[in-house]
């Protein structure tokens, strides 16, 4: 089964993110870190390749130079990559990832396209959708508990009041929950081995994109105006004495809710 | 200006966000719906109720709705596109305004938490909601726009009962041929998150699925609703109805009480806007605190049982 996984590198989130003051967009820097969520999408991928004799190849859109999220994802296990890194990509919304991955995905050939259900830093979580619509397949989204075999996809997908359980041909799009595996940290080896592993680098033009079709000139939308919301303000801290829960029920006291 | 908003049915019910954003819409428009399901007379009339002069009636079957769904809304609007398509965030919504997105080649304006037509713009919040920023659609009709859960307030203006047409599903061939075998309702007790006075919430600081029954009590003394954070639903403690966040349900109750939580972003999005927020948490750095109205750094398994204890005593 040729598994296509796809991964985004994304600012640190533990340092907070600052937006350009020109142009709107969240500042990229230099080094970059695979989505955290992502990682569940890859770890979904190698097992179903150990099952099946597979290969996983990641795939990435990723206006930045850096490489250090997807050796990441190939410290994993996952067997090689490929990076669309290209300047005019940069303020590309989410129809424009959705476009690229799709084209480079059908490009190298698939069965099965692994996403995360959305990312950390943009959270629109359409792009899987969209790479299904475009690619002309099935998407199983919000999806936990996944096997497949004999041509098949089956998963459990998250709905308000429970879970459905869905089945599918492939090939198909498969969007991940963060509750559906356990994801495996990185070994030596893997990391080792990682620095070997072959990433390709393709441009936004190698797959027949104009300059108007991506980046901004491509989003479709005008980003108007940008201000910072006046946050709650923090109220008071206290150190629990022992007492503590006398305060919480003074204050429930107060809101009438008691 | 036409607005055309989508709406899935549950038990009966058009969804919540669809009768927001009819409501919205009505001030703006005239409004027509999409909507997904059994079509049930009660469903259409909360439509109509809410501002919906017309709804488009599609039952998906046992397919996932979003091709099917994406498909019929794309010949919808083929010919006099309306200004908008309006969605909710629901996994529904989301994977239908996906489709649709790519179907028509228009971006999704998502997060919106204001809307205005003609142009149309929308306002979102970013970055865990620190920043605002207002973006305009300007490719063809329609702009696909994605809201946030109780954004916008749903009016029963007691309008009649919309004129229904009803939409076959289309062939759409190999995107179609997912379909949904089993369905589970995993059965809540207690108030409704979404609708309850007072929620109390629970993250990975419990410890463990057997220390959860704390935030069961606590809730219960309160007559509130319980709540999770998405790494305890991740983690299977509980179902991902409960989860609170940017990916789950949005919560304004008059009071929240999180224990155990330390604030990740994508939980405060979902319950920021809460009357009065109490946080107990042992690490005094966390950022709950940043947003609590009373914090508490303390051992949740010592401070929890006393507060239960203090309640029953009360009453």
């Amino acid at each position: 089964m040729r598994i296509a996984v796809c991964v985004k590198q994304i600012p640190d989130p533990a340092t907070p993110y600052e937006l350009d003051a020109d142009s709107h967009l969240v500042v990229r820097t230099q080094d970059q870190v695979l989505d955290d969520t992502d990682r569940y999408g890859v770890e979904v991928g190698l097992q179903l390749a150990e099952a099946s004799e597979g290969t996983v190849t990641l795939f990435s859109m990723s206006p930045s130079g850096s490489l250090q999220g997807i050796r990441q994802a190939l410290a994993m296990g996952a067997d090689k990559a490929v990076v669309i890194d290209d300047e005019a990509l940069r303020g590309s919304g989410a129809l424009t990832t959705a476009r690229v991955l799709a084209a480079t995905i059908e490009r190298e050939g698939f069965d099965l396209v692994i996403t995360g259900t959305e990312s950390t830093d943009g959270y629109t979580g359409v792009v899987p959708q969209q790479i299904a619509e475009i690619l002309d397949v099935p998407a199983l989204s919000f999806a936990r508990r996944v096997e497949a075999g004999d041509g098949k996809v089956r998963v459990e997908r998250q709905t308000a009041t429970g879970y459905d359980v869905v089945e599918s041909p492939l090939p198909a799009v498969l969007a991940v929950t963060a509750g559906s595996v356990e994801p495996r940290y990185p070994t030596f080896k893997g990391i080792m081995q990682a620095k070997q592993k072959p990433i390709d680098n393709l441009t936004a033009g190698d797959l027949g994109f104009g300059e108007d079709d991506v980046g901004i000139a491509g989003s479709g939308q005008s980003i108007i105006a940008v201000a910072p919301i006046a946050g709650r303000q923090a109220g008071e801290v206290i150190e629990d004495d022992g007492e503590a829960h006398l305060r919480i029920v003074a204050l429930l006291e107060e809101t009438t809710v008691i | 200006m036409a607005i055309l908003v989508f709406s899935e049915e549950t038990d009966g019910h058009a969804s919540a966000s669809a009768l927001e954003l009819t409501s919205k819409a009505a001030e703006l428009g005239e409004v027509s719906v999409f909507h997904v399901g059994e079509g049930s007379a009660a469903a259409l009339a909360e439509l109509g109720a809410h501002g919906a002069t017309s709804v488009h009636h599609m039952d998906p079957g046992d397919g996932l709705p979003a091709p099917t769904a994406a498909a019929a809304i794309a010949d919808l609007v083929g010919g006099d596109a309306p200004a908008a398509v309006l969605f909710g965030m629901s996994n529904t919504d989301r994977d239908v305004a996906g489709r649709l997105s790519a179907r028509l080649g228009r971006p999704v304006l998502a997060a919106a938490v204001d809307l205005s037509i003609d142009p149309v713009r929308v306002t979102s919040e970013i970055l865990g909601g620190t920043q605002q920023v207002i973006t305009e659609a300007i490719a063809q009709p329609p702009a696909l726009v994605i809201a946030r859960p109780k954004a916008f307030a749903a009016n029963d203006t007691g309008g009649p009962a919309p004129s229904t047409t009803s939409v076959a599903a289309p062939d759409v061939g190999r995107s179609g041929s997912a379909v949904v075998v089993e369905r589970h309702v995993e059965e809540q007790e207690g108030p409704d998150l979404e609708a309850a006075n007072v929620v109390v919430s629970g993250g990975r600081g419990l410890g463990g699925p057997e220390n959860w029954h704390l935030v069961e009590e606590l809730a219960a003394e309160l007559k509130g609703a319980v709540g999770a954070t998405r790494a305890v639903v991740d983690a299977g403690w509980v179902p991902y109805s409960l989860q609170v966040g940017q990916t789950g349900k949005t919560v304004k109750p008059s009071v929240y009480i999180a224990t155990g939580i330390s604030g990740a972003m994508q939980h405060m999005v979902g319950m920021k806007d809460s009357g009065t927020i109490i946080a107990i948490n042992k690490d005094g750095d966390a950022p709950i605190f940043g947003i609590a109205d009373l914090g508490v750094v303390g051992d949740v398994h010592q401070i929890v049982p006393k507060l239960i204890e203090a309640l029953k005593a009360r009453s």
